[in-house]
């Protein structure tokens, strides 16, 4: 498996978790909680099944996160510091020991399941064997992430100790990942499928029942052992797949908020339509697309047709109308916009395709298309049938390209066929792909640039050690300023000299909820945040 | 569409057509049938636009202009902007292009197929004839939707992709009515009399019995372009049919409309009817045509 | 006439095995599987040996030949599985999808009809005057109109109006209670309920419509009516009596056909409206490459229609015995 290796190189990823990153806090006035009412959302899809340990969709993040407890989290009061995570079973953040190589986590004491049994280091190591090594015939989507962790053990029942073969950075951020929800050991004992189909957890909420396609309730989880909380009554997670009609929904207030993210032109509706009873929260998406040209592919293993395409592409116009009617926004390269390792403005504009005369960089793309003789090049862009953002970037990038002579057109796939072109058939010319992860790692995101062999989600097809050799470096090293200058080079090499994918637009996350809700604060990612045990309504608003 | 029952249909077509000179027809459609003539006018319209496109409008319906983002309706731009900022007029004379070609392209093709099919089996009877049957059974009774998605997510999406999903459920039903049509054709004596004289299976089917089941063929021709531009426009609207930057009707319709209803209904509305106006034209003038040349609802 | 009957049903058993084996092969050209699209849709890191134990499960590892004789097997012995995507009964599955597509194909024809009737009636009566011509308009317009269009029509011509009257925009439900129980569910339901009724029925009433008419016409051309009028009796009871009965039975008919063709799939309306009927489950099957759920599915539509065309044809052979010795 390539990633193990990826990870294993990205070990002594010491300085991550010592990152500290600084985003615009959202102004949200603290106000005193209070109980009670229903929270209704809306949710874009229906999970396959309720195991978060097997799926990967955010469409499960969404109604069944309420029902579980981790065992340590994104700090839900400022999670915006997407790097700031904090105890949710255990009662403080353990410092490592033993090197790096031992974590000890102390369990708090009285939390119970929903069907009233004691939760123990016992549920939490057997969990964790279910995520890391899980038996044969179960599924792990994640197992990979944890390929330094040795064994988990339970000494006592209020202990769990994690042994590492190595000391690294990334296993924190590993260990918080939203989807690690902690299960009941009795129940994985006599059924290791159990969860696919049923939820027991210790989290804020319990079930309430759903109905197939249409939604999930949960209600509030009397004995949760934060006192006082949750806050609401139970809530409502309602799926409706057409993004206009969750608009709708906010509007016609049959729903409170949706959490993934509207586009801008909906936010300004629902403002104008509803004023102050709509409250906006917005935030840099921790994903973007890539355009993806198949270097397997005539003209496109060409280094001067690649150039010739990103130099096409009007990043800073972009950012100020495309921002308008898409969810992108942030002008950034390989690194999450605002991030310590990310570049400046001045650095960007260094890079091919972030000139700021974009005249002068659409001359030199057809110049390079002459000397490469592909001043008429035709070819179609492969796409991924959803309307935002994917559609709406894919035609701007085609007259993006028309302005230096090219003639493209679209072809839009849905999602398994576009992976299957992506992964399998590899019969496209150029692509967009993308990239979202939950815990902002830039490290480990721009695994993403690296030779396929060893990214293992990299579909350009091309190989590339001088990149490999820097991603090691960076990861290796302790020094965030030697990490940010290896960084500068990796960028200017993967986007511009070798131009083999580029970075379009990041995506922006805009999430306009009625003003009701309270205490939900927006994070980089859609994956996080979202046990909404400190989600309030204030009635005065409603 | 409407689902039709094998024996109504048959039943529809059971006496065949003489042969009528096409201008006797024409004057005949536009004094008995003022509605079928106000369809054909419509249809005419469609189609001038699609051939003058670049002279109707001075804008280009595909380059994408910041500086006019969801403009209302004006002078300058009489059915507004959309969210790219191109004019909805220019898409929609161009989209008649797009709406055209697959409409007269799957009807023509699936009208056409149908007719081979339905002559053939008619011609040579008995297990072909069973065997064919009930292979159009199976497609005529399988769902179309899935069929469209099927062919899409293996072929992709674009605009022959979705002429191939919208024909395939229209061969069946030409087929089974050209079918009955050529039945009845063949029991007549002549039929038999070229057959004793040797000639060949080819030129009795073109010779003698396609002429004499043209009146259903060009009835479900003109049935199907309508009934074809409602489906792309379905299809577009699944994010199935063909795909930006090409104007079309139907994905004007997808994404974009709906998102920017509230604020700029004229995305909305405007290519919805555009595309009602067209299925309404030929709807009209297709049931015209069928009163004409079906004999047995000429007589009213 | 029951050797007619035989013969007809007999004739049905190709039709449902073509169409099990042609969505059988269909679903797997489609490029990609369901495990692919669970465990690696979303982009991001994933486990190879996660992939291939999922399709251990699913038991899409097996050899296609094995695929499709359990798949045979369980439609001979009427045991659909359960969906590959969910893991539940198909069957349970589908039940809950069932109520809502019936509910709004029930609204839909009840809307149609009480369209549909008194239309199609003055038309034939006050043929080829402009009464007629307006009626034939509205129903040709029904046709022409792309019923998602009319629907995302109702929908902000309901946000806009409320908002505009009242100041506080009001949209209709978006979550369809199954139990008919209480009050507040069939208050729930029915205000969801109407909308795509509408949209669908307006539709559904312009085929209605034009049936109406054409029998009616038919009717009014017989020697009997011919007769009736002869003798003196009143018109509105010549129409009442005699012509609207006896031109029922087509129109009875097509309804009968439009309803079946409604339970099996308001594909796109159910879309525009938030509805989570058969329609919605069928495109989230095929995008899931949820093999074994699309595969009921099409049987479920595919016998449906396979059923009501032999009714109606059994019923015209019945009514004509000329087409039973064909």
């Amino acid at each position: 498996m390539n990633f193990s290796r990826l990870i294993r190189s990205a070990l002594i990823l010491a300085a991550t978790a010592a990152v500290v990153i600084a985003y615009a806090r959202p102004s949200v006035a603290a106000d005193t909680p209070t109980r009670g009412g229903i929270l209704k959302y809306v949710v874009p899809a229906e999970p396959p099944s309720f195991d978060g340990h097997r799926e990967t969709t955010f469409a499960l993040i969404h109604p069944i996160a309420p029902f579980y407890s981790l065992l340590i989290r994104v700090d839900p009061t400022v999670p915006y510091k997407s790097g700031n995570f904090v105890c949710d079973l255990c009662t403080a953040m353990p410092k490592a020991t033993d090197g790096g190589k031992t974590y000890t986590f102390h369990i708090r004491k009285g939390v119970k399941f929903s069907d009233g049994s004691d939760l123990t280091a016992k549920d939490i190591v057997a969990t964790y064997n279910k995520i890391i090594f899980p038996p044969k015939g179960v599924a792990s989507a994640r197992k990979a992430f944890y390929v330094m962790v040795e064994s988990v053990s339970a000494p006592d029942d209020y202990t769990v100790v994690f042994k590492l073969k190595y000391p690294s950075g990334a296993f924190i951020p590993a260990l918080a990942n939203p989807y690690n929800f902690i299960y009941a050991k009795k129940i994985l004992d006599k059924d290791m499928h159990w969860y696919e189909k049923n939820v027991m957890g210790s989290g804020p909420f319990i079930w309430d029942g759903r109905e197939a396609g249409a939604f999930i309730k949960g209600k509030r989880n009397p004995n949760y052992y934060i006192k006082g909380k949750p806050y609401l009554d139970g809530f409502e997670a309602i799926f409706a797949k057409k993004q206009s009609l969750r608009v709708q929904a906010v509007q016609g207030n049959r729903a409170a908020i949706e959490f993934r993210g509207f586009p801008p032109k909906s936010r300004d509706d629902l403002v104008r339509a509803l004023g102050d009873k709509i409250k906006v929260q917005e935030s840099n998406w921790n994903c973007v697309l890539i355009v993806t040209p198949n270097h397997h592919k005539k003209p496109f293993d060409d280094v001067r047709v690649r150039r010739a395409l990103t130099l096409a592409i009007d990043r800073w116009g972009g950012s100020k109308y495309l921002s308008n009617i898409a969810i992108v926004k942030a002008v950034g390269g390989v690194v999450f916009p605002g991030h310590p390792l990310a570049a400046t403005k001045d650095e960007l504009q260094q890079i091919a395709g972030y000139w700021p005369d974009i005249k002068k960089s659409r001359a030199e793309a057809r110049k390079l298309l002459k000397k490469a003789g592909q001043e008429h090049l035709k070819f179609t862009l492969n796409n991924r049938g959803v309307d935002q953002p994917y559609k709406i970037v894919g035609t701007w990038l085609i007259d993006q390209w028309k302005q230096i002579g090219l003639q493209v057109d679209q072809r839009v796939q849905p999602t398994g066929p576009f992976y299957a072109t992506l992964r399998k058939k590899k019969d496209f010319d150029v692509s967009l792909d993308f990239n979202c992860q939950a815990v902002v790692n830039p490290l480990l995101d721009v695994s993403k640039f690296i030779s396929d062999d060893v990214s293992g989600n990299q579909y350009g097809g091309y190989k590339d050690r001088e990149l490999d050799k820097m991603f090691t470096a960076m990861n290796k090293s302790p020094d965030p300023k030697e990490q940010r200058a290896i960084m500068r080079k990796f960028e200017k090499r993967a986007l511009d000299e070798k131009a083999n994918a580029f970075i379009t637009l990041w995506w922006y996350r805009i999430i306009p909820h009625r003003s009701y809700v309270r205490g939900w604060y927006i994070t980089p990612s859609h994956y996080l945040n979202q046990q909404l045990d400190n989600v309030w309504l204030d009635k005065t608003k409603m | 569409m409407a689902v039709t029952s094998e024996v109504r249909v048959e039943a529809q077509y059971e006496e065949f057509t003489d042969k009528k000179p096409i201008g006797r027809v024409l004057l005949q459609l536009m004094r008995s049938k003022p509605l079928g003539a106000a369809g054909g006018f419509i249809v005419l319209i469609m189609i001038l636009m699609a051939i003058f496109a670049p002279v109707l409008t001075p804008y280009d319906p595909v380059a994408n202009s910041f500086a006019s983002m969801t403009q209302a309706p004006s002078w300058q731009h009489w059915l507004g902007t959309d969210q790219f900022g191109r004019d909805l007029l220019a898409r929609i004379i161009y989209g008649a292009r797009t709406a055209l070609f697959v409409g007269f392209s799957s009807a023509i093709i699936g009208a056409t197929s149908g007719l081979v099919l339905g002559v053939g089996s008619a011609y040579f009877g008995g297990r072909i004839d069973l065997v064919f049957q009930r292979i159009m059974d199976i497609f005529m009774a399988f769902p179309l939707i899935i069929m469209a998605l099927a062919v899409v997510s293996i072929f992709g999406t674009g605009a022959q992709n979705v002429i191939i999903a919208i024909t395939i459920p229209f061969i069946p039903r030409c087929a089974r009515v050209v079918r009955s049509s050529a039945l009845a054709i063949r029991e007549v004596p002549y039929i038999d009399a070229a057959r004793a004289n040797g000639f060949s299976h080819t030129r009795i089917i073109l010779r003698h019995m396609v002429p004499n089941v043209m009146a259903p063929y060009l009835i479900m021709i003109t049935a199907f372009v309508g009934q074809a531009i409602l489906l792309e426009a379905s299809l577009s609207y699944l994010g199935l049919g063909v795909q930006e930057p090409t104007p079309a009707w139907g994905l004007m319709l997808q994404g974009g409309a709906e998102e920017y209803a509230l604020s700029a209904p004229w995305m909305a509305i405007f290519p919805g009817v555009a595309i009602s106006l067209a299925v309404f034209g030929f709807s009209l003038f297709g049931d015209a045509v069928r009163d004409v040349l079906d004999p047995r609802l000429r007589s009213r | 006439m029951s050797q007619y009957i035989l013969k007809r049903l007999l004739l049905t058993i190709p039709t449902l095995l073509g169409a099990a084996i042609l969505v059988f092969f269909l679903m797997r050209l489609i490029p990609g599987d369901i495990c692919e699209l669970r465990l690696a849709g979303s982009g991001g890191y994933f486990d190879e040996n996660a992939l291939k134990i999922c399709r251990h499960e699913l038991g899409i590892d097996q050899p296609i030949i094995v695929q499709l004789g359990q798949y045979l097997w369980g439609l001979v012995t009427l045991n659909l599985g359960n969906s590959m995507w969910t893991g539940r009964p198909i069957i349970s599955e589908i039940s809950l999808r069932f109520e809502l597509s019936l509910m709004i194909a029930i609204l839909a024809t009840v809307t149609a009809t009480i369209i549909a009737i008194p239309l199609g009636t003055i038309a034939a009566i006050k043929q080829d005057t402009w009464i007629d011509y307006i009626v034939r308009s509205f129903s040709i317009a029904g046709i022409a109109m792309p019923s998602f269009w009319f629907g995302i029509l109702i929908i902000f011509g309901i946000l806009f109006t409320t908002q505009w009257w009242t100041g506080v925009p009001w949209m209709p439900p978006i979550q369809y209670k199954s139990s008919w129980t209480s009050w507040a569910n069939i208050e729930n339901n029915l205000s969801l309920l109407i909308w795509p009724a509408i949209a669908t029925g307006y539709r559904y009433s312009a085929v209605a419509t034009r049936m109406t008419r054409s029998a009616m016409l038919e009717v009014m051309r017989e020697d009997y009516i011919r007769t009736a009028r002869a003798k003196g009796l009143l018109e509105r009871l010549i129409i009442r009596r005699h012509e609207l009965k006896n031109a029922m039975l087509p129109v009875v008919t097509v309804i009968g056909i439009e309803f079946a063709f409604l339970m099996g799939g308001l594909v796109v309306t159910e879309q525009v409206f938030n509805l989570n009927g058969l329609g919605k489950l069928f495109v989230e099957s095929v995008t899931n490459y949820d093999y074994t759920m699309t595969q009921a599915l099409v049987m479920v539509v595919v016998a449906v229609f396979v059923f009501t065309n032999f009714l109606v044809d059994v019923l015209y052979a019945w009514l004509d015995p000329r087409i039973r010795y064909k």
